[in-house]
């Protein structure tokens, strides 16, 4: 069936197959491949996006059930070349080595913070229940996001 | 991996939802949040024919204060119920259950109706809603009826709804002034329970629900009455497992099913106590 | 010619905490993994996978599913077998009679382990190809599950009947001063301890999944492979060799890669088919690997079954060490499998001053399981637990504080370079200086003093402390040590320097990141040796088209291999830049000096030639020395004098909630050694990650089989990778112990925190139990698990946690009094925590 969505501030119309996750709507049909697939079970977080301004896993949401939806990806967040802040505080307190969970963890941190923009260390923690990183022990990610809600 | 292929409907009514599932018949399925079943779909482990999708019928998403109790729409969210002003006044116990549900991408999709009709007895607002005394309402062709929590839950991802009801809004009594406690006992916060216990106390009275501990929810009604009859908490929590018939798995024996839900409900009233 | 690099402390750029300049592409979604490529036309693979883990194929009907939308071919493994050239490689025939089953990428007549391929499925997509594999039938006649290592040892059922036995070798290492000393040691020892150990499978769950496209150029018969591999250079000989095609034929593309940890280094089947149809079919093949496949059908790690034997004289010292290792190879022999085991066969003496008495065997056998082979630490994860925790068994045997053991044993900071009973020479350490930083850092003495006030009769809550030393033996390898145990290739790695006209630098490197840092770090090292901005360098890497020599990243090679060959190609580049300098500014060589990136003439500061001028001067070639070639660059093969020797000392603090089995990391502390640091951030990102890998060995993670070979953990539901919720932040300190085989002075750190982790973990919730009987907890210490061992113990159900409540008796030496169970026995040990089981 025929959705539309806005990805990043454009507008898109496709034609989908009912049972088209989210997800693969956005790698393979906007063309967007940040947002990446980790497991089949929602319990990863790699494909972790902004469904109108609140994270939700794009691996278990439909195509069909984002019709007319405001979607925000990995690549909807640095502007004029300029990385989003929590990207900075990725970068800076080194929260990433692979990269592959990453646009889906930030993704998840900055909801994090637009519910709760001062954190504790546990909070945090807590907070990133749903994303899954086998590189950096979450050490840095932790790091990270708390100093991108004191930035 | 992808679901295997299934035809899609939307409703943009509770009474329309409940026609196009009687249109559809057994294979069709309900579609709120989809955090139950999808991924079951993903894994081919559920292969529907037809998806009623209901998450657009806007009118099912509230949470009032009708009194002596707190109605919420089936459709109202997690994440809603977890950050409710008027459940944190009136029910802040299903505020917090609600709050140790999945992840928070998860609550943020997931729908308490989903999670009732789901009626897995791993989850988290089941036993709680029980343990609350909570009554669930029903639409189906003939109109909408009330049920009991204590009556919904039949077996093992089986509830007393019939294949065309839809649940429409679950009602929780007020418990202002109670006690209450979520004692949710995993290996990782994203997983389920492997044992969950709510429970809450006001006045002499008290409610115990427990989470995994048979293939319903369960309603712990052997230590209410033990507290009622004047027991000690101690000894009240020693018959948590009165009324469980829980089985083992990777995470736990029977016996330690057993043994958590009495130590979690010991410290469960405990906390409800302080 | 003087040469100065860069200082490598104050203002120098070598020990810069500099951000990563693989960053900006991952945090933006514009770094392309493999399935991020798009392929016109790309045919899709899928595999029909067998649902038995033991299992003849009676017939195979793909009529139905070559008929459904979008197929373009369905083959069964027999209908492939003219496609290969040799089976799957396996490169480490560790002994001449090692058993090696024949393994090709489908499987023909049975299968051997839930997820072993039987047909291959190609559609125009990924769908299409993933219904039809449902379409494909196959009539199955199911054999017996073989999932027990010590059941496969007895032949009960012989999984692959050609060979006639399950066991696919036994591997000895006896080194005993005088014939005898092994077991003369252990009758004339004071104390000795006699454990048992399991390490379980684990899964390596790298957060991407595996992805492989193959692109033909059906033309001239070239094929390039983009594959989510660590080692596109292994893959491109092992590819060409299997397929039977001309090497020079084959490039091998590793794109971005999210995280290996071992899983990644291998040669699979799955690269091979979409190389062998995308030629038969000239046109591009491609697969994504489903996280349920990955659990299934990629390699899984550790494995064994260990028993320990320690000799110790009257004050402690270890005087021998028996080990006998049974170790499961899985269904088939994959590429390094066989050898995995046996790195560790040098490490079970750990840190420790172990004279000539050393009697190891390891017995491979098979099972009908997923293949195992490398996974993060490789065999050196479980010796170093099989020791740590055997020195705490022994500790409790002498009734002497852990900590307090292990210095007794360390090998001292003046015996480095110190030859071990092996005959290999560990380069440089200092044991007790990290032992010391790391009890300051977890306040050991301030926890022993708190276990005598909390863990009392009847606590709720114990505390318990534990104490993991190791070396890593990292930096694989010498390529003549790897000789000597029958590994197929070498140990060396290459890397050229360039200096482009403009003076930018290109790094080719045979290294091949997935996480590491890979760019960041050896710009670093250009910057430090050229004196050029890091900003100013760049990588090339992981294209066996650019960078046609290498050995690929594994086994923490990588900075102690790769990135002194990039410092020792800088070198190069310096003496020919030398030569071009004291052409031009008409000076001798030898009265040159390098530093800051220019020459000068000594004595003369006013006759200076920058490197970017002596650069635009070899690509212009207007005037070169006589004979002297154009252009400045050079190229470094180079093969490690030593394999290097990263320390360390991690402690753990527990909190064991004994009601419910739960543990509770109450501090992680981490002191590590990796000899000179490039880089700081990225050295503590690697023992961050490997410490949170190594921690959730001991609390969370485990394979598990039921006894028909089904893999009970296939999805990251159930398997139990944790989040960061789920784990402590890690307490980090360092000492810096330059290594002397290298000129940068550094050692590899990749697969440390998880070496030193899981022993470190499981001492201190055994030490947080002891009072009760606990002598010991299997991996994964789940609450389920612990609880079962306090029962046991609470018991005296188990022999052990009888022995333990005799031997606790007594104060620790140098420790003020800790709870002890009393006088031994069943009755005090319940007596002490009365009545709080139900």
């Amino acid at each position: 069936m025929e959705i539309s969505v806005t990805v990043n501030g454009t507008a898109h119309s496709h034609d989908v197959e009912p049972r088209t996750l989210l997800v693969h709507y956005i790698r393979e049909q906007v063309g967007l491949t940040g947002t990446n697939i980790g497991c089949d079970t929602s319990s990863c977080g790699a494909c972790t996006i902004h469904l109108d301004g609140q994270s939700v896993k794009s691996c278990t949401v439909l195509a069909v059930q984002a019709d007319g939806a405001d979607i925000t990806t990995i690549e909807g967040l640095a502007t004029d070349g300029e990385l989003h802040p929590m990207q900075q505080a990725f970068m800076e307190n080194h929260g990433l080595q692979c990269g592959y969970c990453t646009p889906g963890m930030v993704m998840a941190a900055i909801g994090l913070l637009d519910e709760n923009p001062s954190p504790t260390e546990q909070e945090v923690r807590i907070g990133l229940e749903g994303n899954l990183c086998r590189c950096t022990g979450y050490h840095n990610i932790v790091k990270a996001v708390l100093a991108a809600a004191s930035a | 991996m992808i679901p295997a292929a299934f035809d899609y409907v939307r409703a943009g009514s509770a009474e329309e939802a409940v026609e196009l599932i009687g249109q559809h018949g057994e294979e069709a399925k309900f579609l709120a949040g989809g955090h139950s079943l999808l991924p079951l779909m993903r894994l081919r482990l559920a292969q529907p024919s037809v998806l009623v999708d209901i998450g657009r019928i806007s009118d099912l998403s509230y949470i009032r204060d009708a009194g002596d109790h707190v109605a919420i729409g089936a459709l109202t969210r997690h994440s809603e119920i977890e950050h409710s002003d008027v459940l944190a006044q009136h029910v802040p116990l299903l505020a917090h259950a609600a709050s140790q549900v999945g992840d928070p991408q998860v609550r943020h999709r997931g729908t308490i109706g989903g999670s009732l009709a789901h009626a897995d007895p791993a989850s988290d607002l089941p036993a709680t809603t029980l343990a609350l005394g909570a009554t669930y309402v029903a639409q189906g062709p003939g109109g909408t009826r009330e049920i009991a929590a204590a009556d919904f839950f039949e077996s093992f991802l089986m509830s007393t709804l019939a294949a065309d009801e839809l649940l429409t809004e679950i009602r929780v009594p007020k418990m202002d002034g109670a006690g209450w406690s979520f004692q949710k006992f995993n290996r990782r916060a994203q997983d389920w329970a492997i044992v969950g216990v709510a429970a809450w106390r006001r006045n002499g009275a008290a409610g115990v629900g427990l989470v995994n501990m048979a293939s319903t929810p369960v309603l712990a009604t052997s230590v209410a009455s033990a507290l009622a009859g004047g027991a000690s908490i101690a000894d009240a929590a020693e018959q948590a497992a009165a009324e469980a018939d829980p089985t083992a798995d990777l995470n736990a024996s029977v016996e330690y099913r057993i043994h958590l839900a009495k130590v979690l409900t010991r410290r469960a009233l405990e906390a409800a106590s302080a | 010619m003087t040469v100065t690099d860069s200082p490598t402390t104050t203002g120098g750029v070598l020990g810069q905490r500099l951000l990563r300049k693989e960053d900006p592409a991952l945090l933006t979604g514009e770094a392309k993994f493999t399935a991020d490529l798009a392929i016109p036309g790309a045919l899709h693979l899928a595999l029909v996978r067998s649902p038995h883990a033991h299992a003849n194929i009676t017939s195979i009907d793909t009529s139905a599913a070559a008929a459904m939308p979008g197929v373009v071919a369905v083959y069964t493994g027999a209908d492939l077998m003219d496609a290969w050239g040799a089976p799957m490689p396996c490169a480490w025939p560790v002994t001449e009679d090692m058993k090696n089953p024949p393994h090709y990428p489908l499987a023909t007549e049975s299968a051997k382990y839930v997820g072993d391929g039987v047909a291959a499925v190609l559609a125009t997509n990924d769908t299409a190809a993933r219904d039809a594999v449902e379409a494909v039938d196959v009539t199955w006649e199911p054999l017996e599950a073989v999932v027990d290592l010590e059941d496969s040892l007895a032949d009960r059922v012989v999984i692959h009947p050609d060979l006639g036995t399950n066991r696919s070798y036994t591997w000895d290492l006896k080194v005993e001063a005088e014939e005898g000393a092994v077991d003369r040691a252990f009758a004339d020892a004071a104390f000795t301890v006699s454990e048992r150990y399991v390490q379980q499978r684990l899964i390596p769950m790298a957060m991407e999944p595996r992805a492989v496209a193959a692109v033909p150029q059906p033309f001239g018969g070239d094929i390039t492979l983009y594959s989510a591999t660590q080692i596109p250079h292994i893959l491109k000989v092992m590819s060409a060799l299997t397929l039977g095609i001309p090497e020079h034929q084959v490039r091998v593309v590793a794109p971005a890669v999210g995280g290996g940890f071992g899983s990644k280094l291998n040669v699979y089947a799955e690269e091979l088919l979409c190389m062998a149809l995308a030629r038969k079919h000239a046109v591009p093949v491609r697969w994504n690997e489903t996280r349920s496949e990955n659990a299934q059908a990629t390699i899984q790690g550790r494995g064994q079954i260990q028993h320990i034997e320690l000799a110790a004289d009257a004050d402690g010292k270890v005087v021998a060490m028996r080990v006998r290792l049974l170790a499961d190879m899985g269904a088939y022999l994959q590429l390094v499998a066989p050898g995995i085991p046996l790195l560790g066969a040098f490490l079970y003496a750990g840190v420790y001053d172990l004279p000539q008495a050393y009697d190891f065997s390891c017995t491979a056998v098979f099972t009908t399981l997923t293949p195992t082979d490398a996974y993060r630490g490789a065999g050196r994860p479980e010796a170093t637990y099989a020791i740590e925790r055997a020195m705490d068994a022994l500790a409790a045997e002498i009734g002497v504080d852990p900590l307090e053991l292990r210095r007794r044993n360390y090998i001292q900071a003046d015996a480095y370079p110190y030859t071990a009973f092996t005959g290999l020479v560990y380069d440089s350490a200092n044991h007790p200086q990290g032992a010391d930083i790391a009890a300051d850092l977890a306040d050991y003495a301030g926890v022993r003093q708190r276990q005598t006030s909390q863990n009392v009769n009847g606590a709720t809550k114990r505390l318990g402390i534990g104490v993991s030393s190791y070396f890593e033996m990292c930096g694989l390898a010498p390529s003549r040590v790897l000789a000597s145990l029958a590994y197929s290739a070498g140990g060396w790695e290459a890397a050229t320097v360039r200096v482009l006209p403009t003076s930018k630098v290109q790094v080719v490197t045979g290294s091949t990141p997935h996480g590491q840092g890979h760019e960041t770090a050896w710009s670093m090292i250009v910057a430090h040796k050229l004196g050029v901005s890091p900003d100013d360098v760049d990588v090339l890497h992981s294209d066996t088209a650019i960078s046609p020599l290498g050995m690929d990243t594994y086994g923490s090679r990588s900075l102690p291999v790769g990135g002194v060959a990039v410092a020792m190609a800088c070198d190069k580049v310096i003496d020919k830049a030398a030569q071009i300098a004291a052409h031009q500014l008409e000076a001798d060589v030898a009265d040159l000096d390098f530093a800051g990136g220019a020459f000068t003439v000594k004595g003369s500061p006013d006759r200076s030639m920058p490197l970017a001028a002596i650069a635009f001067e070899a690509f212009t070639a207007h005037n070169l020395p006589d004979g002297l070639e154009p252009n400045l660059e050079a190229q470094v093969s180079y093969d490690p004098p030593n394999f290097s020797w990263p320390f360390g000392t991690h402690m753990c603090v527990v909190e064991v909630d004994v009601e419910t089995g739960d543990v509770e990391v109450l501090k992680y502390v981490a002191v590590d050694d990796c000899g000179v640091q490039v880089n700081p951030l990225i050295v503590e990102g690697q023992v961050h990650g490997g410490v949170i890998q190594g921690l959730a060995q001991a609390l969370y993670e485990e394979a598990v089989y039921d006894s028909e070979g089904n893999l009970k953990t296939s999805t990251l539901a159930e398997y139990m990778v944790p989040a960061a919720s789920d784990v402590p932040p890690v307490t980090m300190g360092h000492s810096v112990t330059p290594s002397p085989t290298n000129s940068l002075g550094v050692k590899g750190v990749g697969e440390a925190g998880t070496i030193g982790a899981a022993p470190a973990v499981i001492n201190a919730i055994v030490d947080a139990l002891s009072g009760l009987g606990v002598r010991d907890v299997p991996m994964p210490a789940s609450p389920f698990t612990v609880w079962k061992v306090i029962n046991e113990a609470r018991a005296g159900g188990s022999s052990d946690a009888t022995d333990a409540a005799g031997t606790e008796v007594g104060d620790h030496e140098g420790v003020t009094a800790r709870t002890t169970v009393g006088g031994g026995g069943d009755e005090s040990t319940a007596n002490e925590e009365n009545g709080s089981t139900s």
